[in-house]
């Protein structure tokens, strides 16, 4: 067969959201492959500007069907950062818990979609099945099983009740022994190997150099996690292990997910052990003071990195909003080098990406200022940040290694 | 009357309209069995008429660059050769309708046929996921083919005849033979996957890849034939599989109630349930595997499949040698 050029979208079967990629086929082989996101954007950041904090928080739950409580936590910390809120400790619990369902049910439902992709529905209609459990849990904690809407400035909207515990601990059990089951299939399951292993691989350099974040940053011995490295909620009173895999390649992905998992369950119960009473909210004034502020958020794709500006009123003057999709995306074509067409769905699929959340308006600096000013080079960036970390969060980073390249 | 029979042989029964019914009917249990072993509820018994019903009243839409003439035949072609297949079959005794010496052959070669008009179909309809799919259905066919061929010839080398019919004869008079074709008997129902594109071989029609494989043009009553084809193709299949390995229930003694002799009939229900146990089998097989890729489709038929069925020649030859002299 000749050279071929085949769309894989921005509409195809395999594709749950519009995203394009043109693909250079020599018969089975990828020749070249230009990837192009935009089709889904919503003006979402601009929207923003013009509501107030509390309406913003329903606004961003809604850029993700899947970590909506992601992004809302991620902006909410930003702006209860400004506010200088006191936080109730257990609000920041019930959030935690609420943030480790959800990593759950989407690390369950990319299972399932992993498993489509290479043609085991089994697979698929099985975790799916499982996936329903958590799902209860969220709804019988939140009230919805997507969109939860249960935080607030300065806490959470609903307190959980100890039956509620009970019944979360019990449905936790359940959980954990199919995921056991789970990792069995994927460390054991021939043709799911075959078709997992040795697949998409992405260097540990590349994924140092691409920015890659979460499970696929992790399959790829990049040993970071937001939950850890910058503690946000809960998570400075949790002991857990992060997931770190060298296989580089899909089945790395999956096996950094599904442990994941079980971290996910230990953290559950630890949380539900230890839970104090008190209030699970505080008063925050409607004006937020002026001032600036970064959240970090490891969702269950990565990174998530929320900007807020306020301006002294009841709105945010800029809100910024960068999904980990964007962090993972670049790598994609990386990974799908002289790979197969058949490889394509689950390569892409395996950094579990989301691109209605990464839709974001893009502006470069060269665009709108092109005067030397406003560019920071990568020195002064880093040296900035590791000050900064110094006096607002205490954390020393100035060791960590970067590559030489830089 | 002799043209009255043949006639009524190939159109209504064990013909066309039968075949067509059975065909839906092993879909739906094919369908539902998938659905339970995946712990879904499955559709109801009448969704495979449904949907052909719905196919055929659908528009059939004709790609401007495609040759409408080769377009349209095509799967007329793939249900003719299926349903001539069928006809030399032995079902329910030793007898097939139609039988000659080498007839085995023949009947593999129907069934090679309707996965060329897969690939011309895909060809023809000069779309770019079609012809992807088109080379694949080749591509594999050249994989599956030759272990498949091997596999279902070796009970003939036992027999010592190139007929289905003889070859039927020859194993219900001696039953245990049949347990040395075991090896044979398992590269063939894997082997045959692969020819109806089902997992984990059902890479031409990789919905994930290439949205409909070869058959992404196709809309309409020429879908609805395909389909059809298909359903069929996997009865053929299941059928030729029991005549040849599970050869048991055959030429059983009369067996009379109220002075009928219902014998055939019974036989003909030992028939129905030996299908059904194969089509069993490929459907578990269908639930427990992903997709495998072209190239690991064909590092397996080669590198596993072919070898075992060469060892299952070697058997087949030196217990001719033992066994019948």
């Amino acid at each position: 067969m000749a050279k071929v050029t085949i769309p894989i979208g921005p509409q195809h079967p395999a594709l749950k959201e519009p995203a394009s990629f043109n693909i250079t086929l020599d018969g089975e082989k990828i020749l070249d492959m230009i990837v192009k996101v935009g089709y889904n954007h919503r003006g979402i950041e601009k929207a923003c500007e013009q509501r107030t904090y509390i309406q913003d928080m329903y606004l961003i739950e809604r850029i993700c069907g899947i970590c909506s409580h992601t992004h809302s936590t991620c902006f909410i910390q930003a702006v209860e950062e400004i506010a200088g809120v006191q936080m109730p400790k257990r609000g920041l619990y019930i959030r935690t818990l609420v943030a480790e369902l959800e990593r759950i049910h989407s690390h369950l439902l990319w299972l399932g979609v992993a498993g489509h992709e290479v043609g085991f529905d089994t697979l698929l209609m099985y975790s799916w099945r499982d996936r329903e459990i958590v799902m209860d849990l969220l709804a019988m904690l939140t009230g919805n099983r997507v969109n939860y809407a249960i935080n607030t400035i300065g806490g959470v909207r609903r307190d959980i009740t100890p039956e509620q515990i009970k019944t979360t601990l019990a449905q936790v059990d359940v959980l954990e022994e199919r995921t056991k089951y789970y990792i069995q299939v994927a460390t054991e399951e021939i043709t799911l190997i075959e078709r997992l292993s040795k697949v998409g691989t992405l260097s540990h350099d590349d994924a140092i150099r691409l920015g890659a974040v979460g499970p696929t940053g992790r399959a790829s011995g990049a040993d970071i996690d937001v939950r850890r490295d910058d503690p946000y909620a809960a998570y400075a009173d949790l002991s857990f292990k992060v997931c770190v895999d060298n296989h580089n390649d899909v089945l790395g992905r999956t096996i950094v997910r599904v442990s994941e998992l079980m971290e996910s369950y230990k953290m559950i119960r630890q949380l539900l052990k230890n839970i104090p009473e008190g209030p699970v909210v505080v008063k925050v004034p409607r004006k937020i003071p002026a001032g600036e502020a970064l959240s970090r958020y490891e969702a269950p794709r990565g990174e998530d990195v929320h900007y807020v500006k306020a301006n002294g009123t009841d709105k945010p003057e800029r809100v910024r909003v960068r999904a980990p999709t964007l962090a993972n995306v670049q790598a994609v074509a990386a990974m799908l080098k002289n790979g197969y067409l058949a490889d394509i769905p689950i390569v892409v699929a395996a950094i579990d990406p989301c691109f209605s959340c990464t839709d974001r308006m893009m502006v470069s600096m060269k665009d709108v200022n092109a005067s030397k000013e406003n560019v920071i080079d990568w020195k002064t960036l880093r040296k900035y940040s590791i000050d900064w970390y110094r006096q607002n969060r205490g954390l020393d980073l100035s060791k960590i290694k970067i590559s030489k390249r830089w | 009357m002799h043209y009255v029979y043949d006639l009524f042989c190939i159109l209504v029964f064990p013909g066309l309209i039968f075949l067509s019914i059975f065909g839906v009917i092993a879909e739906f249990i094919d369908r539902k069995l998938y659905a339970r072993m995946q712990n879904r509820m499955g559709p109801p018994w009448f969704q495979p008429v449904a949907d052909f019903i719905k196919l055929l009243a659908k528009e059939e839409l004709i790609p401007e660059e495609a040759d409408a003439r080769m377009f349209k035949v095509l799967p007329v072609f793939a249900v003719a050769a299926v349903v001539t297949a069928f006809l030399y079959i032995p079902l329910w005794n030793t007898t097939s309708l139609y039988s000659f010496n080498g007839d085995i052959i023949v009947v593999l070669y129907l069934l090679t046929l309707p996965t060329l008009t897969f690939f011309l179909a895909g060809w023809y309809s000069t779309s770019l996921y079609a012809t992807i799919g088109a080379v694949r259905t080749l591509t594999q066919l050249f994989a599956y083919e030759v272990p498949l061929f091997m596999g279902i010839l070796c009970p003939a080398i036992l027999a010592d005849s190139w007929s289905l019919e003889a070859i039927a004869k020859f194993y219900s008079e001696h039953p245990w033979y049949t347990l040395f074709n075991l090896l044979g008997f398992v590269v063939s129902i894997i082997a045959v996957q692969g020819k109806l594109e089902r997992i984990p071989f059902d890479i031409p029609e990789a919905e994930t890849e290439i949205v409909g494989g070869t058959f992404t043009e196709y809309s309409g009553k020429l879908l609805a034939l395909f389909r059809m084809a298909i359903d069929i193709e996997l009865i053929v299949c299941a059928a030729l599989l029991a005549a040849v390995f599970l050869p048991f229930g055959l030429s059983m003694a009369p067996i009379t109630i109220a002075g009928l002799d219902i014998e055939p009939a019974v036989s003909f229900l030992i028939f129905l349930v030996k299908i059904l146990a194969i089509i069993f089998v490929m459907s578990l097989i269908r639930s427990i595997f992903a997709r495998l890729r072209i190239d690991q489709m064909i590092d397996f038929c080669w590198k596993y499949l072919a070898p075992a069925a060469l060892v299952q020649i070697l058997i087949s030859f030196i217990l001719k040698g033992i066994l019948i002299r």
